[in-house]
Parts: C-alpha cells; structure tokens; sequence
C-alpha cells in the first residue's frame, strides 16, 4: 500500500488551496432543544452587544460598568472602615441597591429589547426563523429569556459583588447568605418583571428610536409617579395609598415583594404592610410577567413570514 | 416521487383566491416557477414550508406533509425570501453561522458550513463586515447563503436576480445552475422573467391566477417548431426572391421577424434545396437556422386567462 504522499509527485507545489467543490452536510443535526440553547445563548450575546458591530457593545458595558462601580466603592468602604465607623452590615441594603440604579437599569432595559426584539421585525429577520424547524412560541419565549437573563446580569452582578466585599469584611455569613439569596430573587423578579414590559412594547413599536422612548417612557415616569405618591403618602400619614400606588411600577412593586417574602429592609416609605398586601403584589408581579408573555404571543401570531 | 408534489391545493383570501386547485409535480433539478405578479407564486411556498395553511387540497414536500409535518420539512428545506430580511449590524458570517445553527447544526459545523456555502455564493472579505453597508448583490448572495447553510435537500429561492445589474445577474443564475446540478439539491426558483428561467432551469411551472397554465420540461418549451430561419442577402429584395423561389419549388415559406423568411422543414432535403436555390439566384446566404419556441409563447399562445392546463 503506498501512502498518499507517494503518489503525488515529488517536488508537487505546497500550499496549494484546492477548490473541493460543495460538500455535503453528513453530520448530526439538534433537536428543537439545542436549537432553543443556541438561539438563547446568542440572544443573551447580542444583547450586550457581543457578535455585533463594535458601537453596539458600547451602551451595555458603560451601562454595567457604572452599575458595579458604587457596589465597588461601597465595599471598598465597608473593608477598609468597617472598624472605624463601626459598620456590621451592608451600607446600601441588596434590596435597596436596584431602586437606587434604576435609572440605569431602564436605560438598559429600553436600549436593548429593541435591539432583540424590534430589530427582527423591522429588517424582517424574523422571516428567516420562521421558515427553520423552531415554533414561534419558542422563538417568543426564548427572547425573553435572553433578555431576562442579561436583566438579571446587570442587576445581579453589583450584588454579587457586594455579597463577596461583605464577606471579605467578615459580616455574618449565614445572615448575608440569606438577605444575597433574597435580594438575588428579586433580581430575578425584577429582571423577568421589567424585560417582560420592555419586549412587549418593543415588540408593539417596530421602529427603534420610538421603541427605546416608549420602554423609557413607560418605565422611568411609572417609577418617578409611584415614588412621588409613596412619599407624599407616607408623609401625609395614609401609608396605604402609597402600597397601592406600588404596585404600578416593577421597582416598587418587586421591592414590596422582597419585604414581604424576605423581610428585606423596605427601600420605599410606604412596604406593604400586611399578608394581604404582600399577596396582592406577588400576585401583581405574576401577572405583570404572564400579562407580558400572553401579550407577546398574541402579537407574534399576527406576524407573517 | 417528486420532490414537490400538490393535490388540488386551494388557498383562498377573503377576497382573492391564490391558489386554485392547483396539482403539480416538482423533481430533482431546477424547476422554474413562473407567473405574474399575484399568479399565487409566494403563496405556494409559504404553503409548502408549512408557514400558511391550505384551505383545502394536500401537498407533501420531500414526502412530508405540509399540514402536520411542517417542522420536518423546514428543517430539511432553504428558503431564500423575496424581501430584505438582513440586520444590518450583523455580519453575513455570523447571521449565517447563526442561522446554521437554528437549523440544527452543532456549532463548529454551522461555522464550517458557512465558510464553505459563503465561498461558494461569492462573498469574501465582505462577509466580515456589517450587512447594512452591503450592495443588493451581496445582499441577495447572503440571502441565499442562509438557504444553504444546513445543506437542505431542496431550496425554494423567491426572486433570486431581484434588482441584481446584469452581471450580478449571470453569476446569480449560474449560481443556481449550480446548486441544481452539481451541489445536488432540488431548487424551486420563481421568477417573472421568463428569460431567465429558459436559462437556469430544466424544468418550468407556469401559474395564472392561481392556476396552473403548464408544466413541463424547459427543452420541450423551447423544441424545434419544426421550421428554419433563413437570411440572405445581395440584393434589396433578396428576401422576397428567395421566397417566391422556395414556393415555386413547392416549399412553405413565409416572411419572419427582420428580413428573413421561414421555411417549413418537410424532409432532411429542405436545408439542401434553400442553399440550392440561394446559390442559383446568386444571393449570398448569411444563416440558417432551427426556430425555437420561447417561453413567452405559453403566454400568447394560451393567452392570459384562458387557462388549458397540459
């Protein structure tokens, strides 16, 4: 049996780019699962930026960036002073934390579910995953996992981060355990509470600079008209106004969910006061995502290839 | 069994009905698909990719059924839109490396898959660039890359030379050629150009309103009529001279396009009596040639509307 290379002339020119013509596909080919995996992964990709053009990265790193950035200084504080000005917890609860950036959570909330969700309808993309194996049901819901996910990235990570400095200042493990895993799941609620909005008008508004004021709009003045009425309630000494008013804005409203579940420390004037009240919001914040998803739905059946 | 095969497929809109009973048989090879605009051409793919339901009548792609096995049948089909359906802050490698992956494949594979089916369409060092800056050609060549990413055994290409200039246009049409012929993969392409379609495909469907006006193999579009173009030239009224020669001989012969003159083959001898006759009159015989049918003449002959399914 002579080798290959025997056959070939000696002295046959190297580096030589053979055009082998089309070859035929011969390999494995996923199920509806691995496709559902990829499609997730890219989405959670794109949406900070990762795998398109260079300026798209820019917003969601400065965005996460700035979100770490007082979680660093706070824990930078509470290593090195913790003894001096005789700290034993956090300075800025976990909960409270999301509350105080929410500006910047909007923002990234508003910039990128257009940028995943509008962007398939506008340049009609959406066509080119219709015509493939996945359902448009999966197609619906893994977006808005992929946004939910990233969410929950941008809120998570400064707590994370938190979490960790607390216990480099040797706080209590088991109490900031337990208070991290709350605000954690809050994140989580948070996260799945704000993309599930965020999709929903995205997905309504095809063009992406009205989609990006809409999310803004729907998000940043439902949040400024809550607060307002929660700190005139609470000053006023009608406290329940103020926990109904709560409920119109996903950052009061999964705030109130982490005092009543976790006994987080309250970041509004106006937590809900009783079981009752607590209920009303989980409730609230079951419907706000479920309300997001039957919406999206509906509006993707009415998509045409 | 073909490749496409329909059964009385009938779609119909609350005003207009797209498809009408329409039975048709597609093979292996490239198959033409042509018609007006509204002829029911879009209609019948997104039919057959299990996209739109039927109102009534059956229809199987690659043995499935495009009622139930929708999902099958896309994951074993390309399908290249007519409309612009690129983001443009995406490069071509990565939507189709994407899209490769959509379809099912790992991710190293999807990645190779690409590379290869974006060489073969022709884009280079572009496909590493944002789509928005690309011209309609490397629009359509990436456009149609994605169609072939997973290697489908059958692609449904929507008006693959639409807003192409002419040499985007040849390589688009070899292109297809191509993928009929040596990549191996059945191709249904749609086109209102019927030029086009005489050049890339070996077989052509056509549709009226909805309908099917003929199906048949390209060449039997195009066979010999039966009949010979000649053109001589010497004098003014060489054509005329010829003529009236040929009819004394007791050929038929009539005036055609231009100045030339068609002659009815009636035995292997006719081509042997017009040079016979050109040389006698001393007229200089410039060609002589078998005349083809076109497509076009499925439209004249049968004329708009008046539908004789063959």
């Amino acid at each position: 049996m002579s080798s290959p290379s025997d056959s070939e002339p000696a002295g046959a020119p190297t580096g030589v780019i053979h055009d082998l013509g089309y070859r035929p596909y011969g390999g494995p080919r996923l199920g509806e699962r691995a496709v559902a995996r990829a499609f997730f992964v890219t989405g959670l990709r794109n949406t900070y930026g990762l795998g398109r053009s260079g300026r798209s990265k820019v917003l969601p790193f400065i965005l996460l960036g700035v979100m770490l950035l007082p979680a660093l200084i706070l824990v930078g504080v509470l290593v090195q002073a913790r003894n001096i000005l005789g700290l034993n917890e956090q300075i800025v609860a976990y909960s409270t934390y999301p509350l105080t950036t929410q500006l910047l959570i909007s923002v990234f909330v508003a910039s990128q579910a257009p940028a995943l969700i509008s962007r398939d309808l506008r340049f009609r993309t959406i066509t080119l995953y219709l015509a493939r194996p996945m359902r448009r049901t999966t197609y619906v819901l893994v977006r808005l996992a992929s946004l939910t996910v990233a969410t929950f990235l941008l809120i998570g990570a400064p707590l994370l981060l938190m979490y960790v400095g607390g216990l480099l200042a040797d706080l209590p493990v088991g109490r900031e355990t337990g208070r991290f895993l709350g605000a954690i799941v809050g994140a989580a609620l948070l996260a799945a509470c704000l993309s599930g909005l965020a999709a929903l008008v995205a997905a309504l508004t095809v063009r992406r600079g009205l989609a990006v004021a809409a999310v803004i709009v729907v998000l940043l003045v439902s949040y400024t008209v809550v607060a307002t009425i929660q700190g005139i309630s609470g000053d006023a000494g009608r406290p329940a106004v103020g926990e109904v008013a709560g409920l119109f804005s996903p950052y009061t409203l999964v705030n109130g969910v982490q005092v009543f579940l976790f006994d987080s420390p309250a970041a509004t004037n106006t937590p809900p006061s009783s079981d009752a009240m607590g209920l009303v919001y989980l409730l609230a914040v079951v419907l706000t995502v479920g309300g997001a998803i039957g919406g999206l739905l509906a509006r993707y059946r009415t998509v045409h290839p | 069994m073909g490749v496409i095969e329909t059964a009385g497929l009938t779609k119909s809109y609350p005003r207009v009905t797209a498809l009408d009973h329409l039975d048709v048989t597609v093979g292996d090879g490239v198959t033409g698909l042509v018609g007006a605009n509204g002829a029911g051409k879009s209609t019948l793919i997104k039919i057959l990719l299990g996209l739109v339901p039927a109102t009534s009548g059956t229809a199987s792609v690659l043995g499935y059924d495009v009622a139930t096995e929708g999902a099958e049948i896309r994951a074993l089909v390309g399908y290249m839109p007519e409309h612009d359906c690129l983001p443009a802050d995406v490069s071509a490698s990565d939507l189709v490396v994407h899209l490769g992956q959509m379809s099912g494949l790992p991710y190293a594979a999807a990645r190779e898959r690409a590379s290869d089916v974006l060489r073969h369409v022709g884009l280079a060092e572009e496909r590493y660039r944002p789509m928005g800056g690309y011209s309609t050609g490397m629009k359509q060549r990436a456009k149609l890359a994605q169609a072939l990413v997973h290697d489908p055994r059958l692609v449904l290409l929507d008006e693959p030379t639409n807003g192409l200039d002419p040499s985007s246009r040849d390589d688009m049409l070899a292109l297809v050629r191509r993928i009929g012929s040596e990549f191996g993969i059945a191709v249904l392409v749609t086109s209102h150009l019927l030029g086009e379609l005489e050049r890339m495909s070996d077989h052509v469907v056509v549709l009226d309103s909805g309908r099917l006006l003929r199906s048949s193999a390209t060449t039997d579009f195009l066979h010999a009529t039966g009949s010979l173009l000649v053109e001589v030239q010497g004098r003014p009224d060489a054509d005329r001279l010829l003529g009236q020669a040929l009819v004394d001989a007791g050929l038929v012969a009539r005036p055609a396009e231009g100045r030339m003159i068609e002659v009815e083959v009636r035995d292997d001898a006719t081509p042997d009596v017009v040079r016979d006759l050109t040389v006698d009159l001393g007229l200089g015989l410039v060609r002589m040639q078998e005349r083809h049918h076109r497509i076009e003449d499925v439209f004249r002959d049968g004329g708009a509307g008046s539908v004789q399914p063959v």
